[in-house]
C-alpha cells in the first residue's frame, strides 16, 4: 500500500528579551544555577507576575511577519501539572486566546516549487526550569535560571508532508525569528526547540490516521531522523496488523529511534483556566501598526527583490537570504563592486561558504570581509586576473588577510592583456610544438585544447583567456 | 484575669496622644506587648510575637518624633494578618506547611504600613490559607472570641477581630475573600474593611483564591479606618490587578453629612436564613442612619442567593492552583526521607495541608477537570457576571447597599465543625461584594444575649471614602464599637 506522512510542528523559539516574562530576572544563558531566579521564578508564596511588555511586541512581530491576526484580546491561562523544575505547580502560558492566529508561511521544495503551510496559531508561554541528574550522587537538582524565560510557541497546521518539508518549514521559521529579532536561534542551547506530531494515512485516504507525538527535538538533523524512523515505524506497524496509539515519545539521537514516554490515558488533565493573577492583553490598532511599521525587510521580500533587482535566479535568493547576515553580506560585495550581482553571488555561495564552512564560521566571522570579497570580484570583472587565478588569490585573503590588489601585486598575478605578448607566446608554442600543429592543420581540431594550455603555461596562466582564444584561432589557422 | 490597661481606645486617640507627647511609642508598645502576652493564653490571637523588634522600631519612631520627622502615624502599634509576608519574619498562613517558613521580603501592605511609621507588634492567627469562617482550621489551634471565650471570634481573620476587640492590638491588617475580614468583625464587634478588589496590593499577600482576595482592616472604628488605609492603598507595579488610581484622604470626608444619601436595603439580605434578634439590631440602626438625613429603600439582588455555590465553584478552583507551589520542594514542610518525586509530594502535602484545605484543593480540582470545566467553572463565572449586575443595576438606585454582615452571633467552638455547608452558609451576606469586586465594611450595631452584631454596608467600586463616612456619622451617633468585653477591659 502506498502511505502518505501527516506532520504538524509545534516549535518553541525563546524571545530574545533581557529579563522573563513575568520577572525582572536576567535571561542569559549558561549562568549558574539558580543565579537568574528571583522570588517570582522560585514561585514564592504571595508574590506575582507581571507581565513583559517586550514580550508581547516580539510576538506582534512575529504575528505580523506571517500575516497573522493579531488578537486584540488574548488571555493568559494556567497550564497546572506537578514537576520540580516547575516553581508554580503551574505554567502560564495561553489557551483559548493566544496572541498570534491563522498566519502562513511558503516553503521553497526541493523540485523548485513553492508550498504554503498553515500557523494555527502562536502563543506567549514562560519556559520551565530544568532538572539535573548528574554529578548529585542519589538525588537530583533544579535549576531554576531558565524558568520563566519568554517563549513563544509556533503550531503549525497538519500540511507538512514528509520530514524534508518540516525541515524546510523549521528552518524558514528559523531564518525569521532571526530577522526579526526575536530570537538567537540557539539549538544547542534549546533557544529554538519542537514537538513534531507525526502520523500517516493510506494516500488518498481524507482522514488523518492516529498521530503519535515526539517532543524535544533540538537541531533540525534529529527532526528529520526522528520523523523518518516514526514514520516507518507506524507503517511497519500498521502492515503488521499492529495499531498506532496516540503517544507522546522521546527522540533518542545515540540509538536513533523514539520511544514511548506516556500515553494519552497516562497524559496529564492540565486543568487549564485564565490566570487570575494578570489582565488579559488588549492591543489597539496603533499599538499594532506601530509595530508593523517597524518591521524589517522578510526573507521572502528580500530573495523576491534579489531576483527582480540583481536577475539572481529564485534559488540563489533563497540561499543568499537564509540568514539576514549572509544577505547583507552579500549585497555589501554588490554595492562596493558597483553591480556584477551574479558573479558577486557565485563567490558568496561559492568559495567564501566553502572556506566558512571548512572553518565553521559563521558569515559573521569571515576571514574575508565583504569590502575584501568585493575587492577581489572587482579585480575579475576588470579582467585584471582570471576567475581562475582568482581563487588562488582567494584562498590566500584568507590565510593573511590581506587585500586582493596586494597579493595581485605581491605575485604578479596581474592578467597578461597586451596582443602582441599574447601573441609573441603563442608563436613560440607553435614553433617548438611542429608536429602538433601539423596535426591541427590536417584536421585534429582537438589540440586547439593543448595549445590553450602551452600557451597559458608559458604565461603562468595569466594570459586573458578570451583573447588568447581569438588570437590562438588566427594564429594556427596560418 | 486581669490585663494590664489599654493606653487608648481607639487609633485616632493614639495619634492625638503621640503627637501631645502624653507617651512614647516604647511606652505604648511596651503596654500592648503586655496585654497580648496576658491574653494569649485565653485568645490564642497571636502566631508570633515580635516583642524586641517591635520595641526597637517603636524607639526608631520615638526618635523620628523627636527630630520632628514622621507622620501622624508615626509610632502606632499595631499587628499584620499571617497571611502578609514579612520580612525576617515567620510567616505561616495558619498551615503547618508554612509553620517553617521565614519570609525574604515584604508584602507591599506592610511595607507600605511601615513606611508611614506603624510599628508591628507581631502576626495574627488566622483559618488556614484563609479558608475557614471559625478560626477554628489554625494549624495553631483556635481564636476565641473575647466576648465569650468558648466561642468562635469568625474567620478567617479571627486572630484580627478577636485581638483588636480585646484591645491587646489597636488596629490589624486582614484579607477577605468571602467575608473573612467582615464576618468575624461582626461576630467580635470591631469594624472591619474590605476596600474594592485592586485597591490593596496583593504582593506578599498569599493567595487563596486571586481574583477574590482583598486586604483591609479591621479597627475599633471607622476613624481608625480612615487613617489606616490610605498608607496601605494603591497602585502597585508589582500587582497587574491593583488599580492605578489616586488614593484619596479618607479622613478628609469622614464627617460630611448624609443629607441626600440613599440607602439601599437589600431584599435578599433579610431572608428566613437571619435570626430575628440580629435582623432586629439591623433595624435600629438603620433608624440612626435616617436620622442622620439618609434616606432608604429596597432594592433586589435577584441573584445574590447564588453567590454561595459561585463562590465555592470559583474559590476552590484558584486555591486549587495557586496551592500547587506548596510541594515540598523549596520551602515549607517536607516529608521525611521520601522515597521518590510522588511520595515526596503525596506526603509532603498530605501531612502539611489540614482537612479544610484539602478538601478545597479537591473541590477546586474536580471543577477545572476535563469534562466539568464547562458544567461548573465556566457556569460559575456566568452566574458572578449576573450578581455584578444585579450590584450595577442597585447602585443606579442607591449610594450604598445595607444588610446584616452575618446570619448569626458567634456560634460554639466545634459546632460546626463536621457540616461544611452550613459553616459555609455563614458567609452568604458576605460573598456577594467579593464576587462583585465591590468595598464591604461591618460595624457593631447592638448586641443579642451579649454578642455582638454586625451591620454591613456594600459601596460601588473605589467608594471607600463615602462608606467610611457613612460608617463613621453612624458610630458618631452610637457607641456599639466603643464597648470592650469585660474580661479585657
Amino acid at each position: 500500500m502506498e502511505w502518505e506522512t501527516v506532520i504538524g510542528l509545534e516549535i518553541h523559539a525563546q524571545l530574545a528579551t533581557r529579563s522573563k516574562i513575568f520577572s525582572g530576572s536576567a535571561t542569559a544563558y549558561g549562568a549558574e544555577p539558580n543565579t537568574q531566579a528571583n522570588l517570582v521564578d522560585l514561585g514564592y508564596p504571595g508574590v506575582l507576575p507581571v507581565l513583559n511588555g517586550e514580550a508581547v511586541r516580539m510576538a506582534v512581530r512575529f504575528g505580523l511577519a506571517i500575516g497573522a491576526r493579531i488578537a486584540p484580546h488574548s488571555v493568559f491561562a494556567r497550564k497546572n501539572y506537578f514537576y520540580p523544575d516547575l516553581p508554580k505547580g503551574y505554567q502560564i502560558s495561553q489557551y483559548e486566546l493566544p496572541i498570534v492566529a491563522e498566519g502562513t508561511l511558503d516553503i521553497l521544495l526541493d523540485d523548485g516549487s513553492r508550498k504554503r503551510v498553515g500557523i494555527t496559531r502562536a502563543h506567549l508561554e514562560e519556559d520551565a526550569g530544568k532538572s539535573m541528574h548528574e554529578g548529585l550522587p542519589g538525588a537530583s537538582g533544579i535549576d531554576l535560571n531558565r524558568a520563566g524565560t519568554p517563549l513563544i510557541e509556533i503550531v503549525s497546521e497538519p500540511d507538512l508532508r514528509s520530514a524534508k518539508e518540516a525541515v524546510a518549514y523549521m528552518k524558514k521559521i528559523h531564518t525569521l525569528v532571526r530577522y526579526l529579532d526575536i530570537c538567537d536561534g540557539n539549538m544547542q542551547e534549546g533557544s529554538f526547540r519542537c514537538d513534531a506530531n507525526v502520523s500517516v494515512r493510506p494516500k488518498g485516504q481524507e482522514k488523518f490516521g492516529t498521530r503519535a507525538e515526539i517532543k524535544n527535538l533540538n537541531s533540525f538533523r534529529f527532526v528529520e531522523k526522528a520523523i523518518n524512523y516514526e514514520i516507518e515505524r507506524q507503517i511497519e506497524l500498521i502492515e503488521s496488523g499492529g495499531k498506532v496509539v496516540q503517544e507522546t515519545r522521546l527522540y533518542d539521537p545515540d540509538k536513533g529511534e523514539t520511544r514511548s514516554m506516556r500515553s494519552k490515558e497516562e497524559a496529564n488533565d492540565y486543568r487549564y483556566f485564565p490566570d487570575p493573577d494578570l489582565l488579559p492583553v488588549v492591543l489597539d490598532a496603533a499599538f499594532i501598526e506601530g509595530i508593523r511599521a517597524l518591521l524589517p525587510e522578510l526573507p521572502d521580500e528580500k530573495a523576491a527583490r534579489f531576483v527582480r533587482e540583481h536577475g539572481l535566479s529564485e534559488y540563489d535568493a533563497g540561499v543568499l537570504t537564509a540568514s539576514r547576515e549572509l544577505a547583507a553580506y552579500y549585497e555589501a560585495v554588490v554595492r562596493q563592486v558597483g553591480g556584477e550581482a551574479k558573479l558577486c553571488a557565485n563567490w558568496v555561495m561559492g568559495d567564501l561558504a566553502a572556506f566558512l564552512n571548512k572553518d565553521g564560521l559563521e558569515i559573521t566571522a569571515s576571514r574575508v570581509d565583504a569590502a575584501g570579497l568585493a575587492g577581489l570580484v572587482g579585480r575579475i570583472a576588470d579582467a585584471t586576473i582570471s576567475g581562475k587565478i582568482a581563487k588562488d588569490v582567494f584562498e590566500a585573503m584568507w590565510a593573511s588577510g590581506q587585500s586582493a590588489d596586494a597579493i595581485i601585486e605581491q605575485k604578479g598575478l596581474r592578467q597578461i592583456t597586451d596582443t602582441g605578448a599574447i601573441e609573441k607566446a603563442i608563436e613560440e608554442v607553435m614553433a617548438s610544438n611542429p608536429g602538433q600543429l601539423a596535426d591541427y592543420r590536417s584536421g585534429k581540431d582537438k589540440l586547439f585544447g593543448f595549445f590553450v594550455g602551452q600557451v597559458m603555461k608559458a604565461t603562468g596562466g595569466k594570459a586573458n583567456p578570451a583573447q588568447l582564444n581569438e588570437l590562438l584561432k588566427k594564429k594556427l589557422a596560418g | 484575669m486581669s490585663l494590664p490597661a489599654a493606653p487608648a481606645a481607639t487609633v485616632a486617640e493614639l495619634v492625638r496622644g503621640l503627637a501631645a507627647k502624653r507617651y512614647s511609642s516604647v511606652e505604648l508598645t511596651r503596654a500592648y506587648l503586655d496585654r497580648v502576652a496576658a491574653a494569649q493564653p485565653e485568645l490564642n490571637a497571636f502566631i508570633t510575637v515580635t516583642g524586641e523588634a517591635a520595641l526597637a522600631a517603636a524607639a526608631r519612631a520615638d526618635e523620628a518624633r523627636a527630630a520632628g520627622r514622621g507622620g501622624p502615624l508615626t509610632g502606632v502599634p499595631l499587628a499584620h494578618k499571617d497571611i502578609f509576608c514579612t520580612e525576617g519574619v515567620l510567616t505561616t498562613c495558619g498551615s503547618k506547611m508554612l509553620a517553617n517558613f521565614v519570609s525574604p521580603y515584604d508584602a507591599t501592605v506592610v511595607a507600605g504600613l511601615r513606611q508611614a511609621g506603624t510599628v508591628m507588634l507581631g502576626k495574627l492567627n488566622m483559618d488556614e490559607f484563609a479558608m475557614g469562617s471559625s478560626n477554628e482550621t489554625s494549624y495553631f489551634g483556635p481564636v476565641r472570641n473575647p466576648w465569650d471565650t468558648a466561642r468562635v471570634p469568625g474567620g478567617s481573620s479571627g486572630g484580627s477581630a478577636a485581638a483588636v476587640a480585646a484591645r491587646i492590638a489597636p488596629a490589624a491588617t486582614a484579607t477577605d475573600t468571602g467575608g473573612s475580614i467582615r464576618q468575624p468583625a461582626a461576630l467580635c464587634g470591631v469594624t472591619g474593611i474590605k476596600p474594592t478588589y485592586g485597591r490593596v496590593s496583593r504582593y506578599g499577600m498569599i493567595a487563596f483564591a486571586s481574583s477574590l482576595d482583598q486586604g483591609g482592616l479591621i479597627t475599633v472604628s471607622a476613624e481608625d479606618a480612615a487613617l489606616l488605609l490610605g498608607p496601605m492603598s494603591g497602585f502597585d507595579p508589582r500587582d497587574s490587578t491593583s488599580v492605578d488610581s489616586p488614593v484619596p484622604d479618607y479622613t478628609a470626608t469622614l464627617a460630611d453629612s448624609l443629607d441626600g444619601l440613599t440607602i439601599g436595603l437589600v431584599k435578599e439580605f433579610f431572608d428566613d436564613g437571619l435570626d430575628a434578634e440580629c435582623g432586629a439590631r439591623i433595624r435600629e440602626a438603620i433608624a440612626v442612619l435616617e436620622k442622620q438625613g439618609a434616606r432608604v429603600r429596597e432594592v433586589s439582588c435577584p441573584n445574590l442567593p447564588l453567590s454561595v455555590p459561585t463562590y465555592y465553584v470559583v474559590a476552590p478552583a484558584e486555591c486549587s492552583s495557586n496551592l500547587a507551589r506548596f510541594d515540598g520542594v523549596r520551602f515549607g514542610h517536607r516529608c521525611e526521607s521520601p522515597k521518590n518525586l510522588t511520595d515526596l509530594y503525596s506526603r509532603s502535602r498530605g501531612e502539611g495541608f489540614g482537612a479544610e484545605v484539602k478538601r478545597r484543593i479537591m473541590t477546586g480540582t474536580y471543577v477545572l477537570s476535563a469534562g466539568y470545566y464547562d458544567a461548573y467553572y465556566l457556569k460559575a463565572q456566568r452566574v458572578r457576571q449576573l450578581i455584578s449586575a444585579d450590584f450595577a443595576r442597585a447602585f443606579g438606585e442607591c449610594d450604598l447597599l445595607l444588610g446584616p454582615t452575618s446570619p448569626t452571633p458567634a456560634f460554639r467552638i466545634g459546632d460546626k465543625c463536621d457540616d461544611p455547608i452550613t459553616m459555609y452558609l455563614n458567609d452568604i451576606y458576605t460573598i456577594g461584594a467579593n464576587l462583585a469586586g465591590l468595598p464591604g465594611m461591618s460595624l457593631p450595631c447592638g448586641f443579642v444575649g451579649g454578642l455582638p452584631v454586625g451591620l454591613q454596608l456594600i459601596g460601588p467600586h473605589f467608594s471607600e471614602a463615602r462608606m467610611l463616612n457613612a460608617a463613621h456619622r453612624y458610630q458618631m451617633e452610637t457607641d456599639w464599637h466603643l464597648r470592650v468585653p469585660a474580661a479585657f477591659a
